[in-house]
């Protein structure tokens, strides 16, 4: 392909082609500090390609292909490039990944234990796995724990963080410091910005974690929390899981393993403040 | 950044002789496994390769290809043996065709190769019954289209494919091995008489058969769509059995011409090479055209094999119905 950028994330590598320099230049720009795929051979290939040859120029818009396709996705405007290709990395993992049991879940670490949150699309999993990775803890990721079923160990994915709508202003207040991507306004999943993961996050991405306590977060009611039985937890991460079925025993074993050995919590938060207040409470009592 | 070129050779190379990719670059590892992925061969591929000092970061992925082809091979029986207990009350037993049969009966073909949907074979006056016992059993139809569904039952030799309301796995039911419409009419009552049993109620085509079916269903029938894999097929069970009795029996059915041109070519690809025609020369170059990051090439080549299967399928006048029909449709891409 024209244009080509290569990155490590954790222990996966990928290769992105372009048909256009724009979201090559962005990634090599957000993704500066991260290193190559492990010998130079990727996981998994995406493609930001022209459906038609003059789609490239008149009206340019990108579709995602690689190793693993979904057969309607749609394009994206060229301005939207950085997030095709985010979108389709996502996509090679939720659809290729074997070696890993995925769980749509943030990660963030302390002490070597990892603390797993999840829930759905709103729940606030990306804007806590920030905010508590500039408060003393190390983010591991904010879409995929990878849960290695051969150590029961949850290896770090800290791909940008993806902000959405309101908590892209949370985020800038709270670190204001940050490396922020372009804001995309009018996605198909309404503003993103992305927000680079921090040095620590970049430079201990290849320390895998014993995970220690697995919450479902909820924002918008008042604090509240709930013990989760491993039943409960089963299901609800079998639903989280883009590879469970696909893993078949491996994933099995593995998922029984986790629910069965970590404690879980469900917490409702109000506000972001009382949310780290609690997730710091719960952690204490360990 | 240079781009390598390249195409499926690459691959068939790899597969013949292993311990060449020992010569691989960083980009050429990529490339091959992208081809592989996109032939659907990666696990083949995995499989082939195993034992060999690869570079760490290949021995992980291709490690993952082997989980991942162990899981769907396991899926594949489970499905195999899902028809079995469907169809045993009529006593009717399932006949595996394609990737199913060679993981079923251990054979080299199958060593980790990706499976699709269940294929089946069944005597053409039990349909009825065939259909109404998996339908009783929980699939159901893909295909709403009044137009497709007529299509498959008077021209095609399938049943529409039926896909399993829990599982969500495709089965896809055949009488013979070749449409109604095509212009050869194999002996489907020899393929059921001549086919073995691996397991109580649950049989495989007879090797020759085997051979017969992958050939029919490349040359006769497809658009060379999945020919490597295909190919990689015949190369394994020639591999494995060898041609005594095959040009006896491809004859018999009519395939003489196709069962040759599979086996040069598979050699060709795989093997020790073959005296190829100019026509063999097109065939490879249409089998091969995929490019390093797993994208089809050759459109011209390729759209000259698509609309050859089509001429294949049907006399011409239908095939003008049949076009006309889809277009008007709103061409939405599901062509038969």
């Amino acid at each position: 392909m024209r244009h080509v950028f290569s990155v490590r994330i954790g222990p996966i590598g990928f290769r992105i082609g372009s048909d256009w320099r724009a979201p090559i230049a962005q990634m090599e720009s957000l993704y500066t500090d991260y290193p190559g795929p492990h010998d130079g051979v990727p996981d998994f290939n995406v493609r930001l390609f022209a459906a038609r040859p003059w789609r490239r120029v008149i009206r340019p818009s990108v579709m995602i292909g690689g190793d693993f396709v979904l057969p309607e996705a749609a394009p994206l405007p060229l301005a939207q490039g950085l997030l095709a290709a985010e979108m389709g990395m996502n996509l090679q993992m939720a659809l290729g990944q074997r070696r890993y049991l995925l769980l749509h879940a943030s990660v963030v670490e302390r002490d070597g234990r990892a603390l797993v949150m999840t829930g759905m699309s709103g729940a606030g999993k990306s804007t806590l796995a920030a905010l508590l990775g500039t408060r003393g803890w190390r983010l591991m990721g904010d879409e995929f724990a990878l849960l290695d079923p051969a150590t029961g160990l949850i290896h770090a994915f800290p791909r940008l963080i993806s902000l959405k709508n309101a908590a892209i202003g949370v985020a800038e207040a709270a670190v204001p410091d940050g490396v922020f991507g372009p804001l995309l306004p009018g996605t198909p999943k309404g503003d993103i910005r992305h927000l680079v993961p921090n040095a620590a996050a970049i430079a201990g991405m290849d320390r895998a974690a014993d995970p220690a306590l697995i919450l479902f977060p909820r924002f918008g009611f008042e604090a509240a929390e709930r013990y989760v039985a491993p039943s409960e937890v089963f299901v609800r991460l079998t639903q989280a899981s883009t590879n469970y079925v696909a893993m078949g025993e491996r994933g099995f074993d593995a998922l029984t393993r986790l629910v069965t050995t970590v404690p879980a919590r469900a917490i409702d938060y109000p506000d972001t403040d009382r949310a780290l207040a609690q997730v710091e409470a719960l952690w204490r009592d360990l | 950044m240079a781009r390598p070129v390249t195409d499926g050779w690459l691959l068939a190379r790899a597969l013949r002789t292993p311990g060449n990719t020992l010569a691989l670059d960083p980009a050429g590892w990529a490339a091959l496994i992208a081809t592989a992925r996109a032939e659907q061969m990666i696990g083949t591929l995995a499989y082939r390769l195993e034992g060999l000092r690869v570079p760490q970061a290949v021995a992980r992925l291709l490690a993952d290809a082997r989980a991942s082809a162990a899981q769907g091979r396991v899926v594949a029986l489970w499905e195999a043996e899902a028809a079995r207990r469907a169809m045993a009350p009529i006593g009717v037993p399932v006949v595996l065709l394609k990737g199913t049969a060679f993981v079923a009966a251990d054979l080299k073909a199958g060593q980790g190769r990706s499976i699709g949907d269940l294929d089946i074979l069944v005597p053409r006056d039990r349909i009825d019954a065939v259909e109404a016992a998996l339908i009783s059993a929980g699939w159901e139809w893909v295909k709403p289209d009044p137009y497709d569904d007529d299509y498959y039952r008077r021209w095609m030799h399938e049943l529409p494919p039926l896909i399993h309301r829990e599982r969500d796995r495709m089965i896809d039911v055949h009488h013979t091995i070749l449409p109604l419409t095509a212009r050869i009419t194999p002996d489907a009552a020899g393929l059921l008489a001549w086919s073995v049993e691996v397991e109580p109620g649950v049989r495989i085509l007879s090797r020759n058969d085997m051979l017969v079916h992958a050939a029919a269903h490349l040359f006769a029938d497809g658009d060379l769509a999945g020919g490597m894999r295909n190919l990689w097929d015949v190369y394994c069970l020639v591999d494995q059995f060898g041609t005594n009795g095959l040009a006896e029996r491809a004859a018999h059915h009519g395939l003489g011409r196709e069962v040759a041109r599979a086996l040069r070519l598979s050699a060709a690809l795989y093997g020790q090479g073959a005296r190829l025609n100019p026509a063999d020369h097109l065939y490879l170059r249409r089998l091969t055209a995929r490019d390093g990051w797993g994208r089809a090439t050759r459109p011209f080549t390729r759209l000259g094999f698509y609309v050859r299967s089509h001429w294949l399928r049907m006399p011409p006048a239908m095939l003008v119905r049949h076009l006309w029909t889809k277009w008007r449709g709103g061409h939405r891409g599901d062509i038969v």
